[in-house]
């Protein structure tokens, strides 16, 4: 029974309240972040798509280069650089900008191949038709490739609301922080705290990949 | 689908062209003018401590009340109260051992009360108050062990430390005859000390004190053999409020009230 | 223009950083390859219980943030930051391979499994002589991909005190005091990883899509 006597000491109400809140925050900044990137990431993956000379391939390797870097350097960066240059931002602005690059970036990759992945024939018909190449776009191609990105959207979510736990590294007070609080309390608090702080995240995550695969069959 | 080629040589120019650009982000760090900052804090009604929230005694946030407790924050609440008396309200900030700088510097903190070291690579970067807290290496030891001070680390004994930390250096040095068993973190060394893997456990007393609260079967011994001063960090060229802390820390020193706070918090 | 003295006297420590990073990501690879091959042999398996326990742990570690993992190796266990943070991204990519895996294995025709089966072999044989090497050929872009991810996740080790390249880049920062600068250079070692790692795998997906 000494195991579990940590287990009994952790869950009481005022730990859960406290952790609660830590993951309020995290779905905050996850949700604002995911906002923020949809928006940008349509707008360059869509530009990108459309193949404009000069802009599609500055966005390309600005894309390519944030792909490429860990997310935590980005974090960092935004947080203890940036101010270096005169850009201070309050930690969950900076949390949530450093979020939005970041995951801008992944979101355009998906929203471009959800456009590629829907025929060329069909904008040459939506011109023929009379319609112009934009609204082509806007009419014919979008609500075809938006039903078709949906599922990869929703398993975007669930990496941006894993990937907020790095913002830790700026004390933001997000599910992660709060659990390392409760567990600076006693040594022995660490094994019976990571279990509830894992559980909550696989809850929340869990369920929205269920719902991504529910939208997945249902294309199929 | 672009080229290869194209894409390897549109990513050098975008990274020269980000060289570039860092480079003409040159003006580095805000100038802002230090203007009166006890005015400020006496306008505001407020003075913003950066403190820890995780580190026991010291500065550690209560999960259930929210408020943040310890030696740090009482010595931050009753400095507050000396020097601009009941007006002014103390507020508290986290900062962890990497935003601390940063913080202080961009304004977000007035001062940091953070278990920070005074040593000569951080005055240039930050300025000092005198010394409010005198950590040092310490020993760890079960009650009535025969260990009870650093001289008693002969041949057949075993210190406990944490890998790479300059404590495990230091007892080499001032123990060379006894054998160190290195641990990650301090809580594997705590454990460790606690199924007799060894006869003490060293590091900064500070650390010490909160495993003996733990486990009050374990004492301190031997008083510290290291020199660990902390210190309250300000912005680098605030004099005025550096004056105003020591002032005012000298006259709870003189009061009485600052043993009062650190008897509550660290019991030797 | 950047600092570039940052980059010629801190060299020891940058390419000290960058090996940690390649070791560690390297080692994490071959480890969630072979762990993760178990795991989806596993959800595969004509035997419920092994199915079960599979699938438990994919959906159950894809789930939570790598750094809890990676955390949790940490404290929990008597580990050095760089082991702990390497068997903490093992933990986590395995999950990922044993679904690229999967998906590679159930892309075999199932034909094949009862044909060769017939022959006499056993079921162990048959998925590791038959099965397997033909997933395999469908696994190499995913497993790619999820290298390149390890190569970033690597980037942990330095919340764990590991001694990769961020850390180093951390370490450097707060000597010199010039963190955009430093943070620069750390972001250059990362893409001279990535960036050809990304068009290798862009090259073999482009290429098995022309195979099929």
């Amino acid at each position: 029974m000494d195991f579990l006597a940590p287990f009994i000491e952790v869950y009481t109400p005022e730990h859960f309240k406290f952790l609660l809140e830590g993951f309020g925050v995290t779905l905050k900044v996850a949700a604002i972040s995911i906002v923020l990137s949809f928006i940008i990431g349509g707008l360059i993956g869509t530009l990108r798509y459309a193949r404009i000379p000069v802009v599609s391939q500055l966005l390309a390797v600005i894309v390519e280069t944030i792909r490429n870097l860990p997310l935590l350097l980005i974090i960092f960066f935004t947080y203890f650089a940036l101010p270096e240059i005169g850009i201070e931002m309050e930690i969950t602005t900076a949390a949530i900008a450093a979020l939005t690059v970041f995951e801008s970036a992944m979101l355009s990759e998906i929203i471009r191949s959800g456009l590629n992945s829907i025929e060329k024939g069909q904008i040459e018909a939506g011109r023929a038709s009379g319609l112009n190449y934009i609204q082509t776009l806007r009419f014919i191609i979008m609500p075809q490739a938006l039903r078709r990105m949906v599922p990869p959207i929703v398993s975007q979510f669930i990496s941006l609301l894993k990937d907020t736990s790095l913002a830790v590294v700026i004390a933001l007070p997000d599910l992660l922080h709060n659990g390392q609080i409760i567990y600076a309390q006693k040594g022995s608090y660490v094994i019976p705290v990571f279990v509830m702080v894992a559980l909550m995240y696989f809850i929340v995550n869990y369920a929205l990949s269920l719902i991504a695969r529910r939208l997945e069959l249902k294309q199929a | 689908m672009f080229k290869t080629k194209n894409f390897v040589k549109m990513a050098l120019v975008t990274i020269l062209a980000a060289l570039f650009l860092a480079g003409c982000g040159g003006d580095k760090a805000s100038n802002e003018s230090s203007k009166d900052v006890l005015a400020q804090i006496k306008e505001d009604k407020k003075v913003v401590f950066g403190v820890k929230h995780d580190t026991r005694l010291f500065g550690l946030k209560n999960p259930s009340t929210g408020e943040v407790e310890g030696f740090d924050i009482d010595l931050s609440k009753a400095l507050t109260e000396e020097m601009f008396g009941k007006d002014v309200k103390p507020e508290f900030v986290e900062v962890t051992s990497k935003t601390r700088v940063g913080l202080l510097n961009n304004g977000k903190v007035d001062a940091v009360v953070a278990t920070m070291t005074i040593t000569e690579e951080r005055k240039k970067e930050v300025d000092f108050t005198d010394v409010y807290f005198d950590a040092g290496q310490s020993l760890l030891v079960k009650k009535g062990s025969k260990v009870q001070s650093i001289d008693d680390l002969k041949k057949d004994t075993t210190v406990l430390a944490v890998k790479g930390s300059t404590s495990s250096i230091n007892i080499r040095e001032k123990a060379p005859e006894t054998t160190v068993l290195e641990f990650e973190n301090y809580a594997e060394a705590f454990t460790a000390l606690k199924a007799d893997k060894g006869d003490a456990l060293t590091t900064d007393d500070s650390i010490l004190y909160g495993m003996a609260e733990e486990d009050p079967s374990f004492e301190l011994v031997g008083g510290t053999f290291t020199e660990e001063p902390y210190g309250i960090a300000v912005k680098k060229g605030n004099t005025p409020l550096v004056d105003e802390l020591n002032k005012a820390l000298k006259s709870l020193k003189d009061s009485g009230k600052y043993d009062e706070i650190k008897d509550k918090w660290i019991k030797n | 223009m950047l600092d570039f003295s940052i980059l010629t006297t801190n060299m020891d420590s940058f390419l000290e950083g960058l090996k940690i990073t390649i070791i560690a990501s390297l080692i994490a690879l071959l480890g969630s390859f072979i762990l993760g091959t178990l795991l989806a042999v596993m959800r595969i398996a004509p035997f419920k219980p092994l199915n079960w326990l599979g699938t438990a742990y994919v959906e159950f570690i894809r789930n939570i943030p790598v750094l809890v993992i990676v955390f949790f190796v940490y404290l929990a266990g008597n580990f050095g930051g760089m082991t702990a943070g390497t068997i903490g991204l093992t933990i986590y990519t395995a999950a990922f391979i044993a679904e690229a895996i999967r998906a590679g294995i159930m892309s075999v025709p199932r034909g094949q499994m009862e044909a060769a089966r017939s022959t006499g072999l056993t079921y162990g044989q048959a998925m590791r002589m038959v099965i397997l090497p033909q997933a395999i050929k469908i696994v190499i872009p995913p497993l790619g991909n999820q290298f390149i991810n390890l190569v970033k996740n690597s980037s942990l080790l330095a919340v764990v005190a590991g001694g990769d390249l961020m850390y180093q880049g951390d370490l450097i920062s707060a000597k010199t005091y010039l963190t955009f600068d430093t943070y620069v250079f750390v972001a250059l070692f990362y893409l001279i990883l990535t960036i050809p790692l990304s068009l290798g795998v862009g090259y073999l997906e482009k290429r098995l899509a022309r195979s099929n």
